[in-house]
């Protein structure tokens, strides 16, 4: 366990030192801005996890988290031109009241019932921001990014940066729950709910819990990309591509360990990113419905249920 | 004196319990009182509100009239976990296992989240806390087994397991028995047995009569959500409402 953490850390810190050094050795701006929806996808993917792997809570709403922070950023743009470092905080904030307030009105619910709910969120919050001139209303808004400032020679390099110490943030957070009593309550509720009321388990704190923390990270996640477009809109912040992307990528990789979303979101982002340029963005869409299809016929568990077997043994608890 | 008088307060009481499902009846003004440590069994026929009632105590279902008491306090809102840390734990008529983990990640679920946490600071603690107690159940081979591999019985120890990791003062059998061999069900009676030589009291739901009769200090018999008979195991068995309502004769 605690050389677990060493190793983990001792890799984040080289993580980032890769990414940095990149940054500053690369002349080109195109791959920091391909890599920024990967590493977006990845704080995305682990983040709904927590709620939707290890609590077992399907939150299709994930576009509704990712538009608030988004907007978070849009308005503190507006009103104090702030910086980066704080649209992301005050993003993690707003978004972990929304998790809390769904949290309170809908994990009462089971099943599809939730998952409908959280659908019924985004909707409710995309049409109020439509509807609100202020940021731009449907037609959306046009946004001046401030000049870059040291190490960096590019916003885009930098963006990919900060959004590369957010996937080391999420990760952390979430093998920190994976690893905590947190982690083996909520899997025990999503085995059996009532059994873990009964042992013991608090299970609404424990949702409310997993609810604030992933918003907090998804809203985190998505603030970013209100400067990294330089325009915000109301259709394309609360896309439901955004819930999907996320849910397969979380699902191909597999839930079980919070290495499975990571490395989910690395393959489907980048073959997104690849047939993108390659062929056109419309076919990425049904590349993700048939590796989910085929992910959930052969390997249910995904990438990591995959690695399990070949290797023979149950993954870790 | 004051020792005394602690001693004869009931650790649970039922008062005028009502619980309805629409316009169905299924508990019917039930008062009963349980003694800390006592060997309770509670039969009736299928349909009867033994599983309603266990589902009241435990608190799956709150009761439309009537309250629980349980070591004197009034725990009738209260939700499962927390009546778990007053001590009220359950096994279920059919098992519910954490699926996806092993024999002792089960255990160590209700010791994570015990009320007594203090006690077992460290995960080492925990985990050697369940290993005993798994080792008392004999479990201990079957520690490091996925739950979903267990036959029967084991399912039934694991879930006895699992309650008794929650440090219970109430642990509350919901037919632990059932569908097991002969020999199965005595190994199984003789763990109740030595678990209600504990102090701690036991509700045992049971269909099986020579298991209730020779576990049982008293026995209560519900039929239709009203209580027609309790008291020594021998008496309510002659009782002819039981023996009409449960037996058939």
């Amino acid at each position: 366990m605690r050389r677990g953490s060493i190793a983990f850390w001792c890799g984040a810190l080289v993580f980032l030192a890769a990414v940095f050094a990149l940054t500053q050795l690369l002349q080109n701006e195109y791959p920091f801005f391909a890599g920024y929806v990967i590493l977006q996808f990845v704080v995305l993917s682990v983040a709904w996890t927590i709620l939707g792997g290890y609590a077992g809570y399907v939150n299709f709403g994930t576009n509704a988290f990712f538009g608030v922070g988004v907007y978070t950023a849009v308005v503190l743009v507006q009103v104090f031109q702030a910086s980066l470092g704080v649209q992301i905080l005050t993003a993690a904030v707003v978004g972990s009241l929304l998790g809390l307030g769904v949290g309170l009105l809908t994990l009462r619910m089971r099943g599809i019932f939730f998952s409908i709910a959280t659908i019924a969120l985004a909707i409710i919050i995309e049409t109020a921001v439509t509807n609100w001139r202020f940021v731009g209303g449907a037609a959306g808004i046009q946004l001046q990014r401030p000049p870059v400032t040291a190490p960096f020679d590019s916003y885009v390099k930098l963006l990919f940066f900060v959004q590369a110490v957010l996937v080391v943030i999420a990760v952390a957070v979430t093998r920190f729950i994976q690893n905590s009593r947190i982690g083996r309550g909520l899997q025990a509720l999503r085995d059996d709910e009532l059994a873990a009321e009964c042992t013991g388990v608090p299970t609404l704190r424990l949702k409310l819990l997993a609810c604030v923390i992933s918003g907090a990270l998804i809203s985190a996640g998505g603030a970013p990309a209100a400067m990294y477009l330089q325009y915000a809109n109301p259709e394309a912040a609360f896309d439901l591509n955004y819930s999907i992307s996320v849910l397969a990528m979380s699902l191909i990789g597999g839930t079980a360990h919070w290495i499975g979303p990571v490395l989910g979101a690395i393959l489907l982002g980048t073959t997104q990113q690849f047939l993108q340029v390659t062929i056109s963005s419309e076919v990425n869409v049904l590349v993700l419905g048939i590796m989910l299809v085929l992910f959930v016929i052969a390997a249910p568990r995904g990438i990591i249920g995959l690695v399990t077997r070949f290797a023979g043994k149950g993954g870790r608890a | 004196m004051m020792g005394a008088t602690a001693s004869e307060a009931p650790l649970l009481r039922i008062d005028t319990l009502t619980k309805t499902f629409g316009g169905f009846v299924a508990l019917d003004n039930i008062n009963v009182e349980i003694r800390k440590g006592e060997r309770f069994g509670l039969i009736g026929p299928n349909g009867s509100g033994k599983t309603t009632l266990v589902n009241c105590i435990s608190g799956a279902l709150r009761p439309n009239r009537g309250a629980v008491l349980f070591a004197g306090e009034d725990i009738t809102s209260l939700p499962p976990n927390l009546r778990s840390h007053r001590g009220i734990a359950r096994s279920f008529q059919i098992p519910r296992p954490f699926r996806s983990m092993t024999v002792l990640a089960n255990l160590m679920v209700a010791l994570d989240f015990a009320a007594h946490g203090h006690l077992f600071e460290t995960e080492q603690h925990r985990r050697e806390a369940a290993m005993a107690i798994l080792g008392r159940i004999g479990l201990a081979a079957k520690a490091f087994t996925p739950t979903t591999t267990l036959t029967q019985v084991e399912l039934r120890k694991m879930e006895l397991a699992r309650a008794m990791a929650t440090g219970p003062k109430l642990l509350i059998s919901d037919e632990a028995m059932a569908g097991l061999s002969a020999s199965e069900v005595d190994e199984v009676l003789d763990l109740l047995m030595s678990l209600g030589g504990e102090d701690i009291a036991i509700i045992m739901i049971e269909h099986i009569m020579q298991a209730v009769m020779r576990f049982s200090e008293r026995v209560m018999c519900l039929d239709a959500g009203k209580i027609i008979a309790i008291g020594a195991p021998a008496d309510v068995m002659a009782n002819p409402r039981v023996q009409e309502a449960y037996l058939g004769v």
